[in-house]
């Protein structure tokens, strides 16, 4: 693994499926009387949040502690970014503090990359999102929760709906579910899809019935009305009754399908509360697989040495 | 995983050899212990977790009552964590009978420089507190670097530190033996 996370796509299937199975392992974590591993005793870990988030910063902030590590919380609101602190003089604060990992969200695709490149910190960068461009312990996470319920990923039909184009979970999940070698699709209405979506590793699709009845998994995403600076659709209305996942839809699923949702949810938009609170739904399973993956993530990316260069490969010694 | 070259070293047990030495082991601790009421066993990932399973089942056969085994990887308890790249975690299995109030016997394959033992007791601590904790281990090729011994030994074998103490289990590596070699590239930890 590279020393930072930020795209999906830097993951290998071999490195994908190392933060899987130390997911697993770290998910015991969770059921024992002391959920406190040693391993980052003394490395500092900040989360440097731009944007609003619950799950994700409460997640990232727990595994963190899980495993030990101290953790700083830096949000926009109430600390010297309000006030205009550009981010590298933000990142040099950081660095001066000794910070070994930052996880960062910003509202700017490409943020989290330029922190990890420009030279201003040393430590680890993890993207938390970014934009619209990407969050890739979110793919993880997901593709964590999906494997523990249908076995391998290989060859099994995933169907990722809605707002695609303002989504950096759909763009993560593409990238990291093909690499694990499921077939994914995307079906949402046109004006929500992307410029460049054909040179993605998806199918695309407009018609959600005939996606439902032969996929093995439904992401629904949540419609990004903050991020919406046009009409899209018609209205919320048309949108759920095209878009939605109703119980009736969710009747078109095969017996064994799942059901997911990054959060956070509108409900009555693009899933109804009933399909959201159903056995089959694994919405509250995400957020607490969400913390397996980022202790994985955390201890894969801080636990050993700090690699001389990115290209050494991992599997070197023993 | 490195494969042993069997033609590679000399080997200093063989199948048989390992067999005896498994038999007496879990006589041992049955002897120690006055019986298998409160034993749990918890073998070190990799070769520590067969050598449980199959000390667990002899001890079955002359008790006639299974008693509970399973794994304690100790990876995120080492020292060492900083001086290498990261390390794959393996599996750790608790029973569900726990470790509270328990006699836990750790089980592992090669007793060297002791810090695999002193991880293994700070993971227990973590897990709860037992009653009491043993060590069995196949091989103690001596050369401690911490205050630990083992309460069970299969063999004492003097070693010279830059000699390799191997052992292929047939769960892992197809056959049963120890062999001892010039240390070549690998490093024990």
């Amino acid at each position: 693994m590279d020393r930072h996370l930020l795209s999906a796509a830097d993951l290998s299937r071999d490195d994908a499926a190392l933060v899987l199975d130390t997911a697993e392992e770290m998910r015991s974590v969770a059921d024992r009387p002391i959920k406190k591993l040693p391993t980052l005793r003394g490395r500092t870990v900040v989360n440097l949040f731009f944007e609003d988030s619950t799950r994700t910063r409460i997640s990232f902030e727990v595994a963190a502690k899980r495993l030990s590590a101290d953790t700083i919380n830096f949000t926009a609101k109430g600390s010297s970014l309000s006030k205009g602190e550009s981010l590298k003089d933000t990142a040099l604060t950081l660095q001066a503090i000794g910070a070994d990992a930052v996880v960062v969200r910003h509202h700017d695709s490409g943020a989290p990359h330029r922190l990890a490149h420009a030279g201003w910190i040393d430590g680890s960068v993890v993207n938390a999102g970014d934009g619209t461009h990407e969050h890739p312990t979110q793919a993880l996470l997901d593709a964590f929760t999906m494997r523990r319920h249908l076995g391998d990923l290989k060859g099994r039909r995933i169907v990722i709906v809605g707002d695609v184009l303002h989504s950096r979970v759909a763009r993560s999940n593409a990238l990291l579910l093909s690499t694990l070698g499921a077939d994914v699709s995307l079906v949402g209405p046109p004006t929500l899809l992307p410029v460049g979506v054909e040179s993605w590793p998806v199918e695309v699709g407009y018609d959600l019935d005939q996606a439902l009845a032969k996929c093995d998994a439904v992401m629904m995403l949540r419609v990004q009305k903050e991020r919406m600076n046009a009409s899209y659709f018609p209205s919320a209305r048309e949108y759920a009754r095209r878009y939605g996942l109703d119980a009736r839809r969710m009747a078109l699923l095969p017996e064994h399908a799942v059901v997911l949702h990054p959060g956070p949810m509108n409900r009555g938009m693009e899933i109804t509360a009933d399909v959201a609170d159903a056995a089959r739904s694994l919405i509250v399973e995400q957020v607490t697989n969400g913390v397996a993956i980022r202790m994985a993530v955390l201890y894969l990316l801080l636990s050993g040495t700090p690699l001389p260069s990115p290209d050494t490969d991992l599997e070197g010694s023993r | 995983m490195a494969a042993v070259h069997p033609a590679i070293g000399r080997v200093v047990l063989d199948e048989r050899d390992i067999a005896r030495a498994l038999t007496r082991i879990s006589h041992e601790i049955l002897e120690r212990n006055r019986g298998a009421s409160d034993l749990v066993l918890l073998g070190i990932p990799t070769r520590g977790v067969p050598l449980a399973e199959r000390l667990a089942a002899r001890i079955r056969e002359v008790e006639g009552e299974p008693i509970p085994y399973g794994s304690l990887d100790i990876t995120p308890y080492r020292d060492d964590l900083r001086l290498r790249p990261a390390r794959a975690l393996e599996h750790t299995e608790i029973p569900v009978e726990g470790v509270e109030g328990k006699v836990v016997v750790l089980v592992d394959d090669v007793l060297f420089s002791g810090r695999t033992i002193r991880a293994a007791l700070d993971a227990l601590n973590d897990l709860g507190r037992p009653t009491a904790i043993q060590l069995a281990v196949l091989v103690d090729r001596g050369h401690r670097e911490l205050p630990i011994r083992a309460d069970f030994v299969g063999k004492n074998l003097p070693t010279s530190v830059i000699e390799h103490v191997r052992l292929a289990l047939m769960e892992v590596d197809g056959r049963d033996e120890v062999v001892i070699a010039d240390r070549t590239r690998e490093t024990e930890q």
